[in-house]
């Protein structure tokens, strides 16, 4: 366990934190205190024994309610649960609850969700980003270490950003996806956060790994995350994409870069200045192809299988009023901009051209690694936390994904963490590195968390 | 390639939602937006790029897993029948045969 976290089993203490920081909205439900007790007294042993933990509210649980944010799931009890909560429980962790999301994850800032916005810990008037934004408070509000989420174009990295934290997406297949409520599922991954980056590598570890109940997960070994602790950055060589640095760029995010670009490199690495040419179509290719993906997952929720149904005698009048009363207005934005790239006489022009630029973003990732980069250093966002409703035009909060979509949709490893102040609040910096090479990632998390020490969050 | 009031509500029957009227225009606009920046797709040159972008997938063997559930199933659907679930009855179904409470 990690020495900056407590061994004691305090999931209880943790529930009741939760309960005293309600005003965060950062959780949709809480575990009953009988049923702590009873996870903690039977999580004997594991290398999460007793810890308390926080679960998003699109990761299938048995004994909590999985309702995704969502008007039309709410209450929903899943039937089975999520490999990757079966493997918390397996390494004694404790779920203290259900954490807040953007509905169905089609969100930035948490503020989609059906049950109310997450506040941000830090500035209570700021967004603690999305769509995890749930469990990135529960973690930056010190209520758990470790919680976890979900990423289809930054949903993790970009509130750990926000909430000053540790943020990871690991590669596309790493991580079971099974009992994940799909959004769009060729970018879908669980994610980590920790306090800490020895938090979030215990985090990865323990769900980390195959599953035959997942078609897309790999069967690779599963590196020691935390064996990278202290190693140092001799031989490493960090390329700095240029793409990530435009000249518009906040001056000051930029500077916090360029001091933790300098601390790498005085750990040892060596610093190389690359190109990723197609990240500025990053965005476009996204919102094509997850509208188009979540318009197709999200069709199984019409009233007959899942959650509420809305009160009509017509077969077809129930699907539509049934959807339309149970998705908030982002859900339907990209349901209906999700069917129509793929409808007749759009599709060429919208989902197969995406579909083709998203293999020429793959294949920038695929020749920067080629060329002997062992991981690529990014700002996390391109702006702090941003206030509540400021963003009220849906393609400027698209936007706030620029640096995080390329990674789902390359399905590389890539993580944020601390690397200073801007306005008083956290800004992130990305680490990226090559499929399954997450331990190179956590080798340079490492260093840079202990050379930056007190100037992360100053 | 600008979106009209008329293709947002063709395309809410595809995706079987119940579109208010006051909504239209709004959503007419919103996505004008959005498909304009995505516009930037069509100087890209993927000749390079082969039709099945993503080819060769890998591929498991066609095999039905049962999915292992952690509560019975008359714990979610509590009227299992011969291996099927009986939903309630909608009157449109009504000349179509029983269900439960009907036989």
């Amino acid at each position: 366990m990690s020495a900056t976290m407590p061994r004691a089993a305090d999931a209880t203490a943790a529930l009741a934190r939760a309960h005293a920081s309600a005003d965060l909205n950062a959780f949709v439900t809480l575990a009953d205190t009988t049923d702590v007790d009873v996870a903690v007294r039977t999580a004997t042993s594991g290398l999460l024994q007793g810890v308390p933990v926080a679960v998003k509210d699109n990761i299938a649980t048995s004994v909590l309610s999985t309702s995704c944010g969502s008007r039309i799931l709410e209450g929903w009890m899943s039937p089975y649960e999520a490999t990757a909560v079966t493997k918390l429980r397996d390494a004694g962790a404790v779920i203290i609850g259900k954490t807040n999301m953007d509905e169905f994850a089609m969100g930035s800032s948490t503020e989609n969700s059906a049950f109310g916005p997450t506040l941000n810990p830090l500035d209570r008037t700021r967004v603690p980003g999305g769509s995890s934004g749930g469990s990135a408070a529960a973690v930056a509000g010190g209520i758990c270490r470790i919680a976890y989420g979900s990423e289809t174009g930054g949903s993790v990295r970009q509130p750990a950003a926000f909430c000053g934290i540790v943020g990871v997406k690991p590669t596309y297949g790493r991580v079971s996806r099974f009992g994940l409520v799909a959004f769009a599922s060729s970018l879908d991954h669980i994610g980590v956060f920790g306090a800490t980056v020895d938090d979030a590598a215990v985090g990865l570890q323990v769900i980390a790994g195959h599953d035959r109940q997942d078609a897309t997960s790999v069967d690779l070994p599963v590196d020691d995350y935390r064996a990278e602790a202290g190693r140092p950055l001799d031989g490493l060589v960090v390329g700095v994409p240029v793409e990530y640095f435009p000249t518009s760029l906040d001056g000051r995010i930029r500077a916090r870069c360029d001091r933790a670009i300098d601390m790498l490199r005085q750990n040892g690495a060596e610093i190389r200045h690359v190109s990723l040419p197609h990240t500025e179509l990053a965005i476009p290719v996204y919102y094509i192809l997850a509208p188009a993906e979540a318009s197709s997952n999200l069709a199984r929720f019409d009233g007959v299988r899942y959650g509420p149904r809305a009160a009509t005698d017509d077969l077809r009048g129930m699907y539509e009023q049934t959807r339309s009363q149970g998705f908030g207005p982002e859900v339907t934005r990209r349901i209906i901009l999700g069917t129509y790239v793929l409808s007749q006489g759009h599709y060429d022009a919208y989902y197969l051209k995406a579909m083709r630029v998203r293999e020429k973003i793959t294949q920038d990732f695929a020749a920067v690694f080629a060329s002997g980069v062992h991981v690529l250093f990014t700002p996390t966002t391109p702006t702090p936390a941003f206030g509540f409703g400021t963003k009220s035009d849906p393609l400027e909060m698209y936007l706030s994904d620029i640096f995080t979509a390329t990674a789902n949709l390359a399905g590389v490893p890539a993580m944020s963490q601390p690397i200073g102040l801007v306005d008083g609040m956290p800004v992130g910096g990305q680490l990226l590195a090559a499929h399954f090479r997450e331990a190179d990632m956590f080798r340079a998390a490492f260093a840079l968390e202990q050379a930056l020490g007190s100037e992360a969050l100053s | 390639m600008a979106v009209t009031e008329a293709d947002v509500l063709h395309v809410a029957v595809l995706a079987r939602l119940a579109m208010p009227a006051g909504r239209v225009p709004a959503l007419v606009r919103e996505l004008n937006g959005i498909l304009d920046h995505m516009a930037v797709l069509e100087t890209v040159d993927v000749s390079s790029v082969g039709e099945d972008a993503r080819a060769p997938m890998p591929r498991r063997p066609d095999v039905v897993a049962p999915v292992p559930l952690v509560r019975p199933l008359a714990g979610f659907a509590p009227a299992p029948r011969d291996g099927f679930l009986l939903v309630p009855r909608l009157s449109t179904h009504s000349q179509l045969g029983a269900s439960e409470g009907e036989e």
